[in-house]
């Protein structure tokens, strides 16, 4: 194939080439940055929580008139009425759960003398059925004993002396993977403060927070033996398999028949854990979405693009491929003309479209938290966008190979 | 003349109908995804308060010093109580109010009836003239009411619905937290948006409602604990409610009204003034860092505007040039193939400017059509943004009379800006080339 007249011809077709090939660039820029955006959406919204998610219920319930003495009572009333309910596994009392949107963090350490803490993590307040109501997974130590627990009164934090930690969290303040048994230090303040033991592990379990702020510890969590006297908080109820639906009704009105005075509210007060991942991830689950609706038009614009001005093309040459035909071309050297003449127009277009991409890359990043986009996804949208631009170009092209040749001796 | 170009115009769209469908779609699609996301954009970035809002300001004290500021040197951005009490104290703005978000509960009187949450805000009686708060009945509290911490309470007109059935409650009594407060004043239906006195809590937006305002110290004193954030450097010493008011912990907003340059500056020079004799008396070891920012700078510094609106506004946009580049093509391919018969208008003496009116009117269709199919496709999109996005935004897009016009007039704008150089083009075919050559 022949690459001089190909571009003899589209020079006289300036104007056009530019905006197809400038078209071409703006898509790929954009398509590379919200697959990317896509991407990370995504895998934010696959990770796993720790939490046995289909069969846990979570309700938030605050004390009417209650203090410290009261609160605790009646929250110790509440667990024995829902461990003895039917259809209940297990519950437990906590300040917070992956994915609520608030908690409590504190740093860690494990020298006690360090300004400055290894991580920041996430305080849970729990018992010794927290790990069996969230369905988290001991691997290695033990639970805390009924013994180890105490109620402690809000904005009152003292180190305890056992904690259960998660394992990446584990991994980051025992890189060496001894941490069970070690101590850790739980810190607010820059130095001192007592040690507290690891005495058990849990495969894994996220912290209260989605947003991207969070993910340099998104599995950092802390299960300290505290119960808080304050009057908030919420109950983490598994169920035992198939009884959850029967469940979301059936705990509020113990509750209510246990105790009156409280207060479970009407949104967001009981939910299933898919509806608390539903509605963490929302954002980002949108943020994916419109990108993806933005992608799919862009490309089908193109695409049509592509398909409109070409065809165009054909038509207005419709006498010059006859004599190309009549004095000796076949059907495929026609086809393969405007293939070539596509991707020629296609490479220009997906080279300015690559520094494009890189280019707003660059620039979000500096203007809002995002990260850098990897090169792969430049190299599969410049393929992407090659490919769209040959398969939108060959149906007229193939059009154009049917041009008779007797289409020459017919003036227009 | 118009109406013969608009013939022309329809005449030469219907004979390439899948082109001028392509077209049509291309400028409907870019300006709905455009407009939807502009109208999100819109709701997030727009001033709450604007007749007002450069006369709003919140100051900051760096209370913490080196170890507690952010990584470019910000101090906190909410207040503790032993500051914020000072600057009360000072009283050397026009008005001020600390506050703190409470959630207390109400019971509704009745027998059967469960008590509810209710959200608010404690403030102090100049509270409601700042922020221009608008009553139904009643008004807010007088300054003695701060002083003798009476039981006292403003209620959203949601909650007087609720409680009262809508009537004149001033006068009456609400249950909260077990205590009985007297209403003074009933809000009209007021939810600005952002919540501007407290970002901090909200994140700025917010779906639920302000129920109830009670007098700052009030609170204080049944010991009404705060239901928003509580960021601390340190843990504190004593625990519950009183120990977080002895502690260096930030829990609570501070919002001033200054009227003019000159108060602006002699409040800078107060709140650094306070400062150094907090250094003086050994309070802080550090030299002033305060801030005094406008609230318009304030809900910027806040990042009060998500930045997921901000990049699907651009990445939108970037649709909406795509689809204009492309619509630009397919006008060029168009008006050229018809060289010919510009050639022969051209020879019956047709000007220029005849030939720039036909092919303009002819792009101006296309964008008007656009506009349309974009108005129904905004539609669309500003119904579904619900399904996309969190509530407390979602909330706040609507498609108003500003939206469609805007809607219209973009699409129009941009098509005829893409037919602009297919235009230009088309007036400079010869005559006599085109003659010939045929």
């Amino acid at each position: 194939m022949q690459i001089k007249p190909i571009l003899a011809a589209l020079k006289r077709h300036k104007a056009g080439t530019v905006l197809i090939a400038l078209q071409i660039a703006l898509t790929l820029a954009i398509v590379c940055n919200a697959l990317f955006i896509i991407q990370q959406r995504v895998s934010k919204l696959v990770r796993p929580t720790g939490v046995a998610e289909s069969e846990v219920l979570t309700v938030q319930n605050s004390w009417v008139g209650a203090d410290d003495a009261t609160a605790a009572s009646r929250t110790k009333t509440d667990l024995l009425a829902l461990r003895g309910m039917p259809g209940v596994r297990d519950a437990s009392f906590s300040n917070s759960y992956p994915l609520r949107g608030g908690g409590m963090s504190l740093g860690v350490k494990t020298d006690p003398d360090v300004k400055k803490p290894i991580t920041g993590a996430t305080i849970y307040y729990s018992d010794d059925h927290s790990i069996d109501a969230l369905g988290a997974k001991l691997i290695a130590g033990r639970n805390f004993l009924p013994q180890e627990i105490r109620w402690v009164g809000s904005n009152e934090f003292d180190a305890p002396a056992q904690v259960i930690i998660s394992k990446a969290l584990a991994h980051k303040v025992y890189p060496d993977g001894s941490a069970l048994g070690k101590p850790i230090y739980l810190a607010l303040g820059e130095t001192g403060g007592k040690p507290s033991t690891v005495v058990g592990i849990v495969e894994r379990l996220q912290v209260p927070w989605s947003g991207n702020w969070a993910s340099n510890f998104v599995e950092y969590s802390v299960l300290v033996p505290y119960q808080s006297t304050g009057a908030f908080g919420s109950y983490i109820i598994r169920a035992k398999p198939g009884q959850l639906d029967a469940l979301t009704k059936a705990v509020p009105a113990l509750l209510f028949k246990t105790n009156r005075m409280r207060v479970i509210p009407a949104e967001r007060g009981v939910r299933t854990f898919a509806q608390v991942r539903d509605e963490a991830y929302k954002s980002d689950r949108g943020m994916a979405i419109l990108m993806g609706v933005v992608c799919a038009v862009l490309l089908a614009i193109t695409a049509a693009g592509i398909v409109g001005l070409t065809s165009f093309w054909v038509g207005q040459r419709r006498k010059q491929i006859g004599v190309r035909r009549a004095l000796g071309a076949t059907k495929h050297d026609i086809l393969s003309y405007f293939l070539t003449e596509n991707l020629l127009i296609g490479a220009g277009g997906v080279i300015v479209g690559a520094a494009l991409a890189i280019g707003m890359n660059l620039w979000l990043v500096s203007h809002f938290e995002m990260e850098r986009l990897s090169l792969l996804y430049v190299v599969v949208g410049v393929v992407a966008l090659l490919l769209l631009g040959q398969g939108a170009v060959l149906a007229p092209a193939m059009k154009a190979s049917r041009v008779p040749p007797v289409e020459a001796t017919r003036s227009v | 003349m118009f109406s013969y170009y608009l013939q022309l115009a329809l005449r030469s769209l219907k004979r390439s109908p899948g082109l001028t469908v392509l077209m049509v779609l291309a400028i409907g699609f870019g300006v709905a995804a455009s407009m939807t996301t502009y109208s999100v954009f819109r709701a997030v970035s727009g001033d709450p308060i604007p007749w007002k809002s450069s006369k709003l300001f919140v100051p900051q004290i760096d209370m913490w010093g080196p170890k507690g500021r952010s990584d470019n040197g910000e101090p906190p951005d909410a207040m503790d109580y032993a500051d914020a009490m000072a600057l009360q104290r000072a009283h050397r703005a026009k008005l001020q109010s600390a506050m703190y978000q409470v959630s207390p509960s109400v019971v509704p009187t009745g027998a059967g009836k469960h008590p509810i949450n209710v959200s608010g805000h404690a403030v102090y009686s100049e509270f409601f003239p700042m922020v221009d708060a608008p009553f139904r009945y009643g008004s807010g509290w007088g300054d003695d009411a701060d002083r003798q911490r009476a039981a006292v309470v403003v209620i959203s007109s949601k909650l007087n619905e609720k409680l009262f059935g809508g009537a004149n409650s001033v006068g009456r009594s609400v249950s909260i937290e077990g205590k009985d407060y007297r209403v003074v004043g009933v809000l009209d239906d007021w939810n600005p948006q952002p919540r501007f006195y407290d970002v901090v809590n909200t994140g700025g937006f917010s779906s639920g409602n302000e129920d109830v305002f009670l007098p700052f110290e009030r609170a204080i004193d049944v010991g009404m604990p705060n239901d928003g954030n509580t960021n601390c450097s340190e843990i504190p010493a004593e625990s519950g409610f009183v120990g977080l008011q002895h502690s260096s912990c930030v829990w609570l907003a501070y919002m001033v009204e200054l009227d003019d340059a000159a108060a602006v500056s002699a409040y800078r020079q107060y709140l650094d003034g306070y400062a150094r004799d907090q250094q003086q008396a050994g309070r802080f070891g550090w030299a002033p860092n305060n801030r005094l920012r406008s609230l318009p700078d304030w809900l910027d510094s806040e990042k009060v505007v998500p930045s997921d609106t901000k990049v699907s506004l651009l990445v939108a946009l970037g649709l909406l040039i795509v689809c204009l580049v492309n619509t630009a093509g397919l006008l060029l391919a168009k008006f050229l193939r018809r060289s010919s018969e510009i050639g022969v208008r051209r020879a019956l003496g047709a000007q220029r400017t005849a030939i720039y009116a036909q092919f303009l009117t002819e792009a101006g269709i296309i964008g008007l059509a656009g506009g349309v199919l974009g108005l129904l496709l905004t539609g669309v999109g500003v119904a579904s943004v619900s399904w996309v996005l969190p509530k407390d935004i979602a909330s706040l897009a609507r498609l108003d009379a500003p939206l469609l016009v805007l809607t219209l007039l973009v699409a129009t704008a941009a098509t005829l800006l893409a037919g602009l150089y297919p235009t230009f083009r088309a007036s400079r075919v010869q005559p006599a080339w085109q003659l010939k050559s045929n």
